[in-house]
């Protein structure tokens, strides 16, 4: 009697079973691939805890015997760069003070151009919003030489705001496209309602576009911060010494020892050049990928 | 009284494609004029140039009789309201409306007042901390509205602020409209492409086609006397039959010939002395057409047609026949026995009759 029902319930617990393990499966699968990218950054911190003995008997993926952050201190303070043996920390400020302005600068002139471009429709608009995005695509190889010529004659070559310059510049096709694309969802009766109430060019920004614009200024917050934090190409074209960023000085530091090679010392000082890029990406995360989504945004 | 708006021989370019052309609109103090027309005719231009937001490429435009063709939108002293509300999204509702008063640099205490008296006017007063996203379609048009009332403007602007609201709801707004209208004797310009918001707003109709003029009018003389073709076809739902016709003149009147589908041809007799050409084409609205003996008067004179369908509306059945080529709809009253298939007296009040030329779509009576 019972056996009339089973060909029923049989197909679906069948198939209940198959989605169970083929949702395992899945995680499986991911956890493995995460595994397998974070290797490295268990490699770096484990190798950076290590003492150099440790290094040279034990494995490379083994943990640490004995925790010490004698590296670390090294790495950020002692390592030598070349002749000076400073550490990382002069270059690290180096690097927020190129960085802090630049990103501030090149979003706040991109939020300008992506408002003018796509709310004040003037006769070229297209040509020069196409001309700057073709500046996103000019690979920086290229402008090497006409950049330290025009830092020359400036007068800012080898300096800090001379970098920030650059970034600045560079930052701005890609920060104008950002706001462009984001303002040009928010419908233009909004300025014109905004001009018959008065308001200039300025106040409609100020008032009306940039207190909506918070999603859009994380992407480009994030965005700028990475670009110009981990460059190397501009750090170490435009700067000399004192005024060489983050990157370039890890580069030294890994390539200008002595004697024995202090890989934990080396692993210590990629981390310390890499973590505020992590820190802003694991604070602002979460609206960058809001923001980025945040296109079809509506009054 | 000087106008409130002048406009004199406007032009509007993008480049070598005229937008507008001869614009010529000139209107009184307290008038409500409407401009409508099908998408793409301009209308919202004009509104625009009317407002700054666009400048003019030729001629002049006055305010209150200031010239402002040159002036800058904010020094126009108009206020307008858009489609799509245009609220400032980050603002409160009480921040959206005392925006303006705020950028032209008005005290506290009168933007408060004048708040207080809009919020009041308008009913939104337990709306104005709310944010414009947490508003419904109708209530961010009073706010919309609220935002325009507060500057108390010499000419009004409405740019189709109805269009975005359902069919419910744009009634009742309508009727608010022009409740406002009266109470404050505003003087309105309005654009919409709904000929029945426009008939039913409006002391003064401007209609417009591809950028020209066609007809400018109380909505009683569009209605009843359209200018042209376009007009007659536009204005009116359902729209004004327009049937080929033959026009010769019988000594004591005029006599009209149409063509029926069966080959015979239906004869009716306009007593008006008009000196028609041969080729016209007849206008006659659907509420012209009644059943035999429920309309009288000098001009009606009945005909049988065949009925080709009946069209219940509740209030009205419409019943439709074919004449000259053409489907043409009558009015009639709910209880009529009509029915599709049979023959019907239909009854032509011909002194309504409107006469079209047939090559250029011009009036001729």
């Amino acid at each position: 009697m019972t056996d009339l029902s089973m060909p029923q319930t049989q197909p679906r617990t069948q198939s209940a079973t198959g989605k169970i393990a083929l949702r395992w499966l899945l995680y499986v699968l991911l956890g493995l691939f995460a595994l397998y990218y974070l290797m490295p950054l268990f490699v770096m911190l484990t190798t950076s805890l290590k003492s150099l003995e440790e290094i040279r008997t034990g494995s490379l993926i083994s943990l640490p015997r004995e925790v010490s952050f004698d590296a670390w201190k090294t790495a950020w303070s002692g390592a030598c760069t070349g002749i000076q043996c400073e550490g990382l920390r002069p270059y690290f400020w180096n690097s927020v003070l190129i960085a802090v302005p630049a990103v501030f600068l090149s979003t706040l002139l991109g939020a300008l151009n992506g408002y003018v471009v796509a709310q004040w429709r003037f006769k070229g608009a297209n040509i020069i919003f196409s001309l700057m995005l073709f500046g996103c695509f000019i690979p920086f190889q290229v402008v090497l030489l006409p950049m330290a010529r025009l830092l020359g004659m400036m007068g800012i070559a080898g300096t800090i705001p001379g970098l920030i310059f650059v970034h600045v510049i560079y930052g701005l096709g890609f920060t104008t496209l950002f706001f462009r694309n984001y303002y040009v969802t928010i419908p233009s009766e909004l300025t014109k309602a905004a001009r018959v109430d008065g308001a200039g060019f300025m106040r409609i920004f100020w008032s009306i576009f940039l207190p909506l614009s918070l999603p859009i200024i994380v992407v480009t917050v994030i965005w700028q911060f990475t670009q110009i934090w981990n460059d190397f190409l501009f750090g170490v074209s435009f700067s000399q010494a004192g005024t060489q960023p983050v990157t370039v000085a890890l580069n030294n530091i890994v390539n200008s020892t002595t004697g024995v090679k202090e890989y934990n010392v080396d692993m210590a000082a990629a981390i310390i050049a890499g973590l505020p890029t992590l820190l802003v990406y694991v604070v602002a995360g979460k609206y960058f990928i809001r923001g980025l989504t945040a296109g079809s945004v509506k009054g | 009284m000087a106008p409130i708006l002048d406009i004199n021989k406007l032009y509007k370019n993008y480049g070598p494609v005229e937008i507008l052309k001869d614009i010529n609109i000139s209107i009184e103090p307290g008038d409500f004029l409407v401009l409508v027309g099908p998408s793409g005719c301009g209308k919202s231009t004009l509104l625009n140039c009317i407002a700054g937001l666009e400048e003019i490429t030729g001629g002049t435009l006055s305010i209150g009789g200031n010239d402002m063709t040159h002036v800058s939108p904010k020094d126009r002293d108009i206020a307008m309201v858009f489609q799509s509300y245009a609220l400032y999204p980050t603002m409160s509702v009480a921040k959206n409306i005392t925006f303006g008063m705020k950028v032209r640099g008005v005290d506290q205490a009168t933007q408060d007042a004048k708040l207080k008296d809009v919020a009041s006017l308008l009913q939104i007063e337990p709306l104005l901390n709310r944010r414009p996203s947490q508003l419904s379609g109708g209530q961010r048009q009073r706010v919309a509205m609220g935002r325009a009332l507060v500057r108390d403007p010499k000419l009004f602007l409405f740019d189709e602020p109805l269009s975005n609201l359902d069919a419910k709801l744009r009634v009742e707004m309508r009727t608010e409209i022009k409740k406002l209208h009266q109470t404050l004797d505003a003087s309105i310009v309005y654009v919409t492409h709904d000929q029945i918001e426009a008939m039913t707003l409006a002391t003064k109709i401007v209609v417009l086609k591809g950028g020209i003029v066609q007809q400018i009018g109380t909505p009683a003389e569009i209605y009843n006397n359209p200018a042209n073709l376009f007009v007659a076809d536009f204005m009116g739902s359902p729209a004004m039959n327009l049937i080929p016709a033959q026009a010769s003149n019988n000594g004591s009147g005029t006599q009209i010939s149409i063509a029926r589908e069966t080959g015979e041809t239906l004869v009716l007799n306009d007593a008006r002395d008009l000196s028609l050409p041969q080729d016209v084409i007849l206008g006659l609205r659907p509420e012209d057409i009644a059943e035999a003996g429920f309309r009288a008067g000098a001009g009606v004179q009945e005909a049988a047609c065949m009925v080709d369908m009946v069209e219940p509306a509740g209030a009205d059945t419409y019943v439709v026949s074919e004449l000259g080529g053409k489907q043409v709809t009558a009015r009639l009253h709910a209880e009529t026995s009509a029915q599709a298939g049979q023959m019907l007296n239909l009854a032509f009040d011909m002194s309504k009759v409107s006469y079209f030329a047939k090559e250029t779509g011009e009036r001729l009576n």
